[in-house]
């Protein structure tokens, strides 16, 4: 058997604190995301011309370019211009701001598939505006986004591994620390996809049963 | 109590309301007919400012809503509507549907604006469905929750635009049924329908549309039994 099952069970503790550190990197990563996202979103589908030109400059940006050069940019880029950010919060702030791109485009959608009768009963009740959107069409949206945000999650989870390049000792770090101790690169590796395999996978169930709980006769 | 003057509206290039001036007076019962794309619907949406009118004056209670700096939510508040496709709000009950407009607007205490909700349920006779979800009801149960819905704002007017032409014959009399009681108790109406035998029992004015303007208009009894212009008697051949 080429896999080391020792070497993994004396390892886990090192490699679990490491997926802790995955995890919030991941979470602090995905609720900037989502706040960015949803502002995004309202700047894009906004009157105001020159607001959703830039929101869509931003997607732009953020998906056309490398995560890994976006991190790089912030952590080591950002110091040229006086803004020095620790390791791990350089790896939120470029997770933030690319899953926010992402969430953006994703929110916008799911405001734009409810349907205009609903903006129209609420506008004819006397609401306003913003509070259509926020106790009409925000809370019919993200029911139907669901799915959307939790594979958004799942990505997030892998690719907070990412932030392994700028040093946070993360599960894909420290991983990877032990397989250059051990030169057993392949028991680590394994160990560590089947540690990512279990976040995603939790995550990605939860969310399955959050969306069959939330979804009312939609 | 309502007065149009002169109303325009395009969408692009395609001239829905041709100058359209119309007057409802207190307690007065309107009903609009016409043709489909007559301007009818888009006729109503103006009145409560769905529908910005390009020219013209909207006065309503002597206030002209048209006017810039009127704030469109104030007008909204007071005149009531209730649309073709129901438009319930799907994640909300029946008793939030109906409360979340006095609560958010009026800043009804939640205890008084569900105590009204439960009175007005009640009056349509759906006081067992508070708790339902508008996809556990009908479409003729929807439409009374949401007439329910537009009332519990205390409207000044309500509009009624096409209510029951989604509903089947039984669940289109409970809806009218509803709306008799409403004009039974003296509320300003003004509705937009092809129910002529509706029309004919309880409007005070038949307002008949084509192609963007009002081109006749009397009591039933006028325009029913007597109309004068070709298009109106070619109409009322049809639908009567």
């Amino acid at each position: 058997m080429a896999i080391d099952f020792k070497l993994i069970v004396d390892s886990l503790p090192f490699l679990l604190v490491g997926a802790r550190t995955a995890i919030v990197v991941t979470f602090w990563s995905v609720l900037l995301g989502i706040t960015l996202g949803l502002m995004v979103a309202l700047g894009r589908l906004s009157k105001i011309t020159p607001l959703a030109v830039v929101c869509q400059a931003y997607v732009e940006f953020m998906r056309g370019t490398p995560m890994v050069v976006q991190i790089f940019i912030v952590y080591f880029g950002l110091p040229r211009v006086g803004v020095y950010l620790p390791p791990l919060l350089s790896g939120v702030v470029a997770l933030g701001l690319n899953s926010g791109a992402y969430l953006g485009e994703i929110f916008r959608g799911g405001i734009q598939s409810i349907d205009n009768g609903q903006t129209k009963a609420a506008l004819s009740l006397g609401l306003k505006p913003m509070q259509v959107m926020r106790y009409i069409v925000l809370p019919q949206a993200f029911v139907r986004v669901l799915p959307a945000i939790g594979n958004e999650f799942v990505t997030m989870i892998k690719d907070s591994s990412l932030v392994s390049f700028i040093a946070v000792q993360e599960l894909t770090y420290r991983s990877t620390l032990v397989a250059a101790r051990t030169y057993d690169y392949f028991s680590m590796y394994m160990a560590t996809a089947m540690i990512y395999f279990v976040m995603t996978f939790t995550v990605s169930r939860t969310l399955m049963w959050l969306e069959g709980r939330l979804r009312v006769g939609d | 109590m309502i007065s149009l003057k002169n109303i325009y509206k395009s969408f692009g290039s395609n001239q829905v309301l041709k100058g359209v001036s119309a007057d409802v007076a207190i307690g007065e019962v309107v009903v609009l007919v016409g043709a489909s794309g007559s301007g009818k619907s888009t006729l109503l949406r103006c009145i409560n400012l769905l529908e910005e009118p390009d020219s013209g004056q909207i006065i309503i209670e002597g206030v002209v809503v048209t006017a810039k700096g009127v704030a469109k939510h104030e007008v909204r508040r007071e005149t009531g509507m209730v649309f073709q496709q129901f438009n319930l709000f799907p994640h909300l009950t029946v008793l939030q549907n109906i409360t979340l407009a006095p609560i958010r607007v009026r800043n009804t205490p939640k205890a008084e604006a569900e105590a009204l909700a439960l009175e007005l349920l009640h009056k349509v006779n759906l006081e067992e469905k508070s708790e339902a979800y508008p996809y556990q009801l009908s479409g003729g149960q929807q439409q009374r929750v949401a007439i329910a819905r537009a009332l519990a704002m205390k409207p000044k007017v309500m509009l009624f635009d096409e209510a029951t032409s989604a509903l089947d014959p039984a669940m289109t009399s409970e809806v009218l049924s509803v709306m008799r009681q409403l004009v039974a108790e003296g509320m300003t109406m003004v509705v937009v329908t092809h129910e002529m035998g509706f029309a004919r029992e309880v409007s005070d004015k038949i307002l008949f549309m084509h192609d963007g303007a009002i081109i006749e208009q009397g009591t039933p009894a006028e325009l029913l039994q007597n109309p004068q212009h070709e298009v109106t008697k070619a109409f009322l051949s049809k639908v009567l």
